[in-house]
């Protein structure tokens, strides 16, 4: 948590003001805004920055990965995006308005460990909880509202489970209870912390195909993924991060080995993961391409 | 049975403060702050004295109001001591505890000393005397716990969403941090609520044990506070008229005995919790396990000898696994009684259903060692113990999966026959 | 002797023996359960009590050790069970146990003088006139030698085993590996605390037994970094509260034992609040000079971003402050010449770029 009293950033400046000149660059129509805007973002734990600096413009209907190693940020990142952690300057608007006003447009999927899976609750139970903004205060959630966390369990193949208590569940499927609870929302953009943590390859399948039917539907999906080998093959866009932003775009151009250098530094395992997974990927497509290593982002 | 009017208030308070107590219990058993409901309570000593100090009345409602602003300091001291110190949270509770509760002894004491303070009977406090609850006593009560029980039922599902999680509840736009306070403040409410009745030092137990209890039996949130209310209100009837039958026999211990004996029930006996239907359920499965095996022997020796038609004998048997006679009668007297086993003096053979499900046993066994080898490539030398433990546990349809899979083999990978499904019947 | 001095030496035995012990629960977490065994020893008093029919030591130490040893495994077992988590494992199982030590206790030994009240702040005030008789002659004040064999007992125990316990308080896994059973140095452990507990709970009773097991250690872990500088100065505020605890309650006439937990409490307040390394005020003093040595180099660094002449309206709309607080930023970075102004706007000087240099801020920007 960053202290109060030595400062607190705004969220977002009042819309009025956005009127300067390298903002000039920046869609005005709402539309066009792009998914997700970060703006000189600096968080800070304490005193120890967390994020530094960071300037972002996610575009709207990709699937998007955030990438970098341990205690880059990527976590506190989609925090601040969210507003759980006060930013110390900078700010972050979602399709052009400030996070308070967009609330209903997002769905956030935590990290799975972060809560007690021994809660006394059903699957059920936890997809309608996806709903309590909607619901508003005093009232119960009603039928219609069970309909919807159903369909969406539904969706995640995990409907049979409905009425399970969360602690009967694998990992894999507390994980696609957790993505059905944001599906509920049915949000615009979803923002995700580590999906494929820890999941097996049913519902690493399952939770891909998820996120291709929302692309396909024209959500935006921001992830904070681990596994650099399948970057390139479930996302779209990356986010290359490590306290500052590397370099953000399309996978082809931004996901290349001398990106990974400059985010993982000097860690070797690392990065022969990484440059393995590459040249996997290079001869895969070098075959595909007949060989003629053309538009090659990799060298 | 006729009650005196003592005794009938001591049972409307002990029955409300019971079901208060196991309600907010719930929610502090689950976002693990059992141990904050201690520190409120030791924490409410001092502000109780001075409240009295300062208004010289005995009068509930100052006391109380005393009581809840020192709880609520106690209360935002450990959350300040975790937050900003190297201090850590059980630490922080034991400080609070001990020293709000020496400063309460040390005002306690000299009120005693004070001309008017012999007559105080504030030590009642300290143990709780519900033969001193006066209708005064019970009316601030029952409006308290009003405003508690509307709280929880106006706020549940907000509730919920803090115990549970509470960071996705700040996403939604839920005021996480109100929550909290609000949490607290109806903790320190029920707390103040049960001093006068069961005393500093038991209320803990009027909050945790009951919903510790409950929880064994449900795996619902809302059953759960209702229960954990309902064991905390019938531990307070119970308690309070065992003591006013007993003579000698203090009414706040009995209630928190009461509501131990049945959470030691409940952690024992709970369906599907219970330790004791755990290891029935561990029994259950190990002799199925054994059973199973017997079986399993009894066609491998039949496979031996090319016919399943012989006899084979206890010695033999015994020798298979090291068994002792005693635990191999106890895995065949059953099996003999479904008729899935033929005695003959002192030798064994399977029946046509026997050899059935003997059959299916080592269909099992044999598959997984096919699947381990040929799909995972493990060396078919290792892969005999993952299937002695995998023939148990495979469900027949993902029997028929795994050998659909497998392009329905004949043998496995040591070249022994792999039983075809349903052949001996 | 005179009362005073061994009301004094009482109460400097029992704070410096709980001081050694608790050192260790508060390091190893496990203040709480400190907590519950003091509530929980009652029964087993109360049990020796009614079997001897007198309050002899022997029985009633032999008595509430094993209670106590009973709450540790209790404890344990429901933690274990996987059906309660530790907070509320303890916090089931102490009130279960001092419920009915209180029944037994009002039930069979009502007459007596286990007076209820002393159980929670105990008696200290009457311990020079129960004295011990051996083989009829009067050796003196039975408190004094009980906890004064505790105390020596609890010097034994921490300098035997104190490395051991240090060991696997810090690392579990390798006192394991190096053949020191975490298991076992937890129960002598826990069986030391217990005794000690046992000890106090006469004179100063259950609740203010936690203040002194948990508050001087506390306090000291507030003050140094060192195991054996930590141990000593709980010892030493352990016996300094007692003494002046005393002082207090003479003069307000009030519980001793009460007093001597306040006087804990204010210690570990102060040391909260001025602790030059871990206190509140240190850490603000720091927290505030970090936080505006960050916010000048993040203002810098945005400053050499953006060139020439940035307009302070820019600055102000990207960092979204409170414009009083970034003109005082700024107001310090001109003093210092780091910052100068052009035309409308800002610019970072050479001075600056260097300041921005050396803070290593910049390296990070370069390394990226």
């Amino acid at each position: 948590m960053a202290i109060p009293g030595i400062f607190r950033a705004r969220v977002a400046p009042e819309t009025a003001a956005a009127g300067e000149a390298e903002e000039a660059a920046r869609p005005r129509v709402a539309g066009a805004a792009p998914a997700v805007e970060v703006h000189d973002l600096t968080v800070a734990y304490r005193t120890q920055p967390v994020l530094w600096d960071v300037d972002l413009q996610l575009p709207e209907g990709k699937l998007i990965a955030i990438v970098g190693p341990n205690g880059a940020g990527k976590s506190t990142l989609l925090k601040a995006i969210l507003g759980l952690v006060p930013a110390v300057t900078g700010w972050v608007q979602i399709f052009g308005e400030p996070y308070a006003r967009r609330r209903s447009w997002v769905g956030y999927v935590p990290q799975r460990e972060s809560v007690d899976w021994d809660f006394p609750t059903s699957a059920l139970d936890v997809v309608t909880m996806g709903l309590y903004g909607q619901i508003g205060w005093f009232r119960r959630p009603g039928k219609r509202h069970r309909e919807t966390a159903l369909a969406s369990l539904e969706k995640v193949g995990m409907r049979e489970y409905a009425h399970r208590q969360i602690s009967q569940l694998s990992g894999g499927q507390q994980q696609r209870v957790f993505l059905a609870r944001a599906l509920a929302q049915d949000a615009r953009l979803y923002l995700m912390d580590e999906p494929f943590a820890g999941v097996d390859a049913t519902t690493e399948r399952a939770i891909l195909t998820l996120l291709k039917e929302l692309r396909a539907t024209g959500r935006t999906v921001v992830a904070v993924h681990h596994d650099l080998q399948t970057v390139a093959e479930y996302f779209d866009h990356v986010v290359l991060l490590n306290m500052r932003l590397v370099a953000a775009g399309p996978v082809t151009t931004t996901f290349t080995a001398e990106n990974l250098q400059r985010t993982y530094g000097g860690r070797l395992t690392v990065l022969t993961q990484a440059s393995e997974a590459l040249l996997q990927k290079r001869s895969v497509e070098g075959i595909a391409a007949g060989g003629t290593g053309e538009g090659e982002p990799w060298s | 049975m006729e009650l005196s009017l003592t005794a009938r208030n001591v049972l409307l308070g002990a029955t409300m403060l019971g079901a208060l107590g196991g309600m907010l219990g719930s929610f502090a058993l689950l976002r693990r702050q059992s141990l904050l409901g201690d520190a409120l309570a030791h924490a409410a000593l001092p502000g109780v004295c001075l409240a009295f100090l300062l208004t010289g009345s005995k009068s509930p409602l100052p006391l109380f109001v005393g009581a809840l602003v020192a709880g609520l300091a106690g209360s935002l001291l450990i959350l300040a001591t975790v937050r900003w110190s190297r201090i850590k949270e059980d630490s922080a509770i034991g400080i609070v505890l001990s020293v709000f509760f020496g400063i309460g002894i040390v005002l306690l004491t000299y009120i005693q000393k004070l001309p008017t303070g012999n007559q105080s009977g504030l030590d009642k406090y300290l143990f709780g005397q519900a033969a001193t609850l006066v209708k005064e006593d019970l009316q601030v009560m029952a409006v308290l716990g009003a405003v508690v029980v509307a709280a929880v039922a106006l706020f549940y599902k907000e509730l919920k969403v803090l115990s549970f999680d509470p960071g996705f509840g700040a996403s939604l736009g839920l005021p996480m941090k109100r929550l909290e306070i609000l949490l607290t403040l109806l903790l320190v409410i029920v707390v103040v609520v049960g001093l006068q009745t069961v005393g500093v030092v038991l209320i803990v137990a009027t909050l945790i044990t009951p919903a510790a209890a409950a929880r064994q039996w449900t795996d619902r949130l809302g059953a759960m506070v209702l229960l954990s209310a309902g064991i905390g209100a019938v531990a307070g009837v119970i308690g309070s008229l065992v003591s006013a039958t007993v003579p000698r026999l203090p009414t706040g211990p009995v209630i928190v005995v009461v509501s131990s004996g049945v959470l030691i029930v409940s952690l024992l006996f709970a369906p599907r919790r219970g330790l004791l239907w755990a290891l029935l359920q561990e029994r259950r499965v190990a002799g199925r396990i054994r059973r199973e095996n017997l079986l399993k022997d009894l066609y491998l020796a039949g496979e031996r000898e090319g016919s399943f038609a012989g006899f084979v004998s206890w010695p033999q048997l015994m020798g298979v696994r090291g068994q002792t006679s005693g635990e191999l009668a106890r895995s065949a007297r059953p099996l003999e009684r479904a008729g899935l086993l033929e005695r003959e003096g002192d030798a064994l053979r399977l029946t046509r259903a026997g050899l059935a499900e003997a059959e299916s046993v080592v269909r099992k066994h044999r598959l997984w060692e096919l699947y381990l080898t040929r799909r995972l490539e493990l060396p078919s030398d290792h892969v005999h113990r993952d299937a002695e433990a995998m023939e148990h546990a495979l469900t027949d349809e993902a029997v028929e999966r795994l050998e659909e899979l497998l392009g329905f083999p004949a043998v496995d990978p040591h070249g022994r026959p792999i039983p075809a499904r349903g052949r001996a019947a | 002797m005179s009362p005073t001095l061994v009301i004094l030496l009482v109460a400097s035995c029992v704070a410096a023996s709980c001081a050694l012990v608790g050192s260790f629960l508060v390091l190893r977490k496990m203040a709480l359960l400190g907590d519950a065994i003091s509530h929980a020893v009652l029964p087993g008093i109360a049990i020796a009590f009614l079997v001897t029919g007198d309050r002899a030591a022997l029985p009633m130490v032999l008595g509430a050790g094993a209670l106590g040893l009973i709450t540790v495994m209790l404890v344990e077992l429901f933690n274990r069970s996987r059906r309660l988590r530790e907070d509320a494992s303890i916090g089931v199982v102490f009130p279960a146990l001092f419920s009915l030590g209180v029944i037994l206790i009002s039930r069979y030994a009502s007459q007596v003088d286990l007076d209820l009240d002393c159980v929670l702040y105990g008696e200290i005030a009457y311990t020079p006139w129960d004295t011990l008789t051996v083989s009829g002659s009067d050796v003196g004040p039975k408190a004094l030698w009980v906890n004064g064999a505790i105390l020596l007992a609890n010097l034994v125990f921490v300098s035997l085993l104190g490395k051991e316990l240090k060991l696997s308080t810090f690392d579990g896994g390798l006192a394991a590996s190096l053949g020191f059973s975490p298991t076992v140095l937890h129960y002598l452990l826990m069986s030391a605390v217990s005794i000690t507990v046992v000890g106090a709970f006469e004179s100063v009773g259950a609740i203010l037994v936690v203040a002194m097991l948990v508050v001087p250690p506390a306090t000291a872990y507030l003050l140094t970094e060192r195991l054996g500088w930590m141990i000593g100065l709980a010892v030493a505020l352990g016996v300094a509260s007692a003494g002046a605890g005393y002082a207090i309650a003479r003069w307000l006439d009030c519980s001793i034992a009460g007093a001597m937990a306040s006087v804990a409490g204010l210690m570990f307040v102060a040391a909260l609040l001025f602790s030059p390394g871990h206190g509140l005020l240190a850490r603000l003093l720091i927290h505030r000079r970090m936080g505006n040595r960050l916010a000048g180099e993040l203002l810098l660094l945005h400053l050499q971003k953006g060139g020439e002449g940035l307009p302070v309206v820019t600055l102000e709309r990207r960092f979204g402050w409170d414009p009083r607080r970034l003109h005082r930023v700024l107001g310090r970075l001109l003093r210092q010449g780091w910052v100068e102004r052009a035309g409308e706007g800002l610019r970072l000087t050479a001075r600056g770029a260097q300041a921005l240099e050396a803070s290593g801020r910049a390296q990070l920007a370069h390394r990226l």
